[in-house]
């Protein structure tokens, strides 16, 4: 009798999800599939609102990364009041813009690290799950704890102080930004009371680092070959190479490192790129046009920036930038649990990006804004923290939105992460008598790397359980677990 | 008069759905009534969901009401002590007020004596115009809030 796990929803990552994995009599597994709930409805709530809104109005999208919502509409606006396509605000408007989106990559990376991947890696994958997270983390290892902790309010007070406030915030509009800095807030940045000042959280950054380069050294199986599989790669870079989080070109490489999508300019992106639908899912499986759905999808996030970009423009991530790619000999990573080591030197880029960026006098003085010509059209895209977040308008002559397109980091990675499950699921669990919590555990390990991210800003209180659920190949009920 | 307690009202939710701002409005509606009466001892903050740097920010508080809108069945609103839970939800990336309170004494070792705020909403859709009936709850649930802060002064 054939047997279908469903394990559902998967813990430790935003929003519901559900994998469901099929085994035959002998336990060999036939099919998985990571089911993913995509709420799809804003792009039509957003048409007929005044194009200025928008750059306001996406943030309720998401609760966890409203600011990267938040810039990639502004950038497709600037589009629009004709400020450019990411080159053409004011040196103030790009440089708060770039402090915001720091801040928030900063927050957002540190958050990840520190509350969903180290509690696996002090603690093993089959570590006992009552203390395999933060407040185990906070009883061992307190250290880490706190500075996760402050790493984390850091980006958010960067947030505040840039975008206005935490909750919609309303720092970037069309064409430029609607604040500076005041001195005040710079000095309480730069030399603010221990821990609270960038250079304790460039320090924090560097030890985190340290910590998982350490753990590597010991645990090299399971960081190197845990969900190893090929993939082409696509992300923001800037025009001479360098890693780029806020603008540039669209590049993708293959995984021997060879481009095929050459540095595009992202106004062209729906000609490159096209979006499958499959029945099964709601979450659309994003390819390159060139290479068809079969060959043509790619990896986004952290680790795909990593092996696009030629370099880092910071001195300290650029050193642990040559690391990374030596120890890959040069070449694409397609290691999943590359993905942590790729975030933790994002960190540190940020870190220091956001030190250059308070240090520069531009962001407490200049023009705001600027404009141009109208245009009807417009797409803002920009490295969110878990990938490439793509925003695409079109307004009328009314100056109402008539068009929205969005593709967000999560369903860039849709076919990875489905990869990522069927690799460790027949890994772990072929032609195994049962299924153990170190098991389903590997498999969530495995979907936690991507960090996904879905629609959950409505938020509900309450115990959300861990439900596996197991079905005959009638699709019949034979067991279920909650934990 | 001795020492002022430290108060910290804290909403969360997010105010482009609806009813699930309520936390948030309630929030700003303190701010304006400590202002007007110029109490320096209250705090306010809000943000989407509550997450692990609310440890810290509760640290140094006596007293934290944290306030959020509710699908539960309950009358207008509902206050609770909230109880220290090292249970993590089904995301992190998010939090209970019993883990954040959980986390601030595994880290700092402080137990601020925390109460969460329970007001009953109805919808939740991309909209942010709230219900005539949440806004009545919330109209209730601050007058109830401002006697309850009253007497933890007068304590």
């Amino acid at each position: 009798m054939g047997q279908k796990i469903t394990i559902e929803p998967v813990t430790r990552v935003e929003g519901h999800g559900k994998v469901t994995i099929h085994i035959d009599n002998e336990g060999k597994i036939l099919q998985t599939r990571l089911h993913i709930v995509e709420f799809r409805g804003f792009e039509r709530f957003i048409q007929g609102r005044p194009y200025w809104e928008a750059p306001v109005l996406v943030q309720r999208l998401c609760g966890i990364c409203p600011v990267s919502h938040h810039l990639a509409a502004a950038k497709a606006m600037d589009v629009i009041v004709g400020a450019g396509t990411g080159e053409g605000l004011t040196p103030t408007g790009e440089k708060m813009r770039r402090l915001m989106h720091y801040g928030q990559m900063f927050q957002s990376h540190s958050l990840h690290f520190f509350h969903l991947a180290s509690p696996d890696l002090l603690f093993g994958v089959n570590g006992d799950p009552a203390i395999r997270n933060v407040i185990g983390v906070a009883l061992e290892h307190q250290d880490l704890a706190v500075q996760g902790v402050m790493m984390r309010k850091f980006g958010q007070e960067i947030i505040r102080a840039t975008a206005g406030k935490k909750i919609h915030g309303t720092g970037a509009i069309p064409g430029g930004i609607n604040k500076s800095l005041t001195q005040e807030e710079v000095d309480s940045f730069l030399k603010g009371d221990d821990p609270l000042n960038i250079d304790k959280m460039i320090s924090w950054s560097k030890d985190a680092l340290k910590f998982f380069k350490d753990y590597h050294k010991t645990h090299k199986s399971i960081i190197d070959e845990f969900a190893e599989f090929p993939s082409n790669h696509l992300s923001l870079v800037r025009k001479d190479g360098a890693l780029d989080l806020y603008h540039g070109v669209l590049r993708a490489v293959d995984p021997e490192g060879k481009i095929i999508l050459h540095d595009i300019d992202y106004q062209d992106y729906n000609k490159y790129i096209e979006e499958e639908v499959r029945t099964w899912s709601y979450m659309k499986f994003p390819y390159l046009k060139e290479f068809g759905k079969d060959n043509g999808w790619y990896t986004v996030g952290p680790l795909a920036r990593m092996n696009t970009a030629e370099f880092i423009d910071t001195p300290l991530a650029q050193k642990e930038f040559e690391k990374f790619k030596a120890y890959n000999n040069g070449k694409p990573s397609n290691k999943s649990m590359h993905m942590h080591w790729a975030r933790l030197i994002e960190i540190l880029h940020s870190a220091e990006k956001m030190k250059e960026l308070l240090s520069d006098p531009d962001i407490q003085n200049g023009e705001l804004t600027t404009k141009g010509t109208k245009k009807p059209e417009g797409v803002g895209l920009i490295e969110a923290p878990r990938g490439t977040l793509f925003h695409h308008y079109k307004v009328n002559n009314n100056d109402q939105i008539e068009m929205a397109n969005l593709i967000v980091s999560t369903t860039n990675n849709n076919q990875p992460m489905n990869n990522a499950v069927n690799q460790v699921a027949t890994n772990v669990m072929t032609s195994q008598p049962e299924i153990t919590e170190g098991m389903m555990n590997a498999v969530e390990v495995a979907i936690r790397a991507y960090d996904p991210c879905l629609s959950c800003a409505t938020h509900a209180l309450g115990q959300m359980p861990l439900e596996i659920t197991l079905y005959n190949s009638d699709d019949k009920i034979i067991d279920q677990k909650i934990k | 008069m001795g020492k002022l307690p430290e108060i910290l009202i804290y909403g969360f939710g997010n105010p482009g759905r609806q009813d699930d701002g309520l936390g948030i409005v309630l929030t700003e509606m303190v701010e304006e009534w400590t202002r007007k009466e110029s109490l320096s001892n209250i705090e306010v903050d809000s943000n989407y969901q509550l997450n692990i740097e609310d440890a810290s920010n509760i640290s140094d508080k006596d007293v934290v009401y944290f306030v959020d809108a509710s699908k539960k069945e309950i009358e207008s609103f509902l206050i609770e002590e909230v109880i220290p839970s090292p249970k993590v939800d089904f995301t992190t990336h998010s939090a209970s007020p019993g883990f954040i309170l959980d986390l601030c004494h595994k880290i700092y070792g402080k137990y601020p004596q925390v109460y969460l705020f329970h007001i009953k909403g109805y919808e939740w859709e991309f909209m942010e115009e709230m219900t005539e009936e949440a806004k009545n709850n919330l109209d209730k649930a601050f007058q109830f809030l401002i006697m309850e802060i009253k007497q933890q002064i007068a304590k």
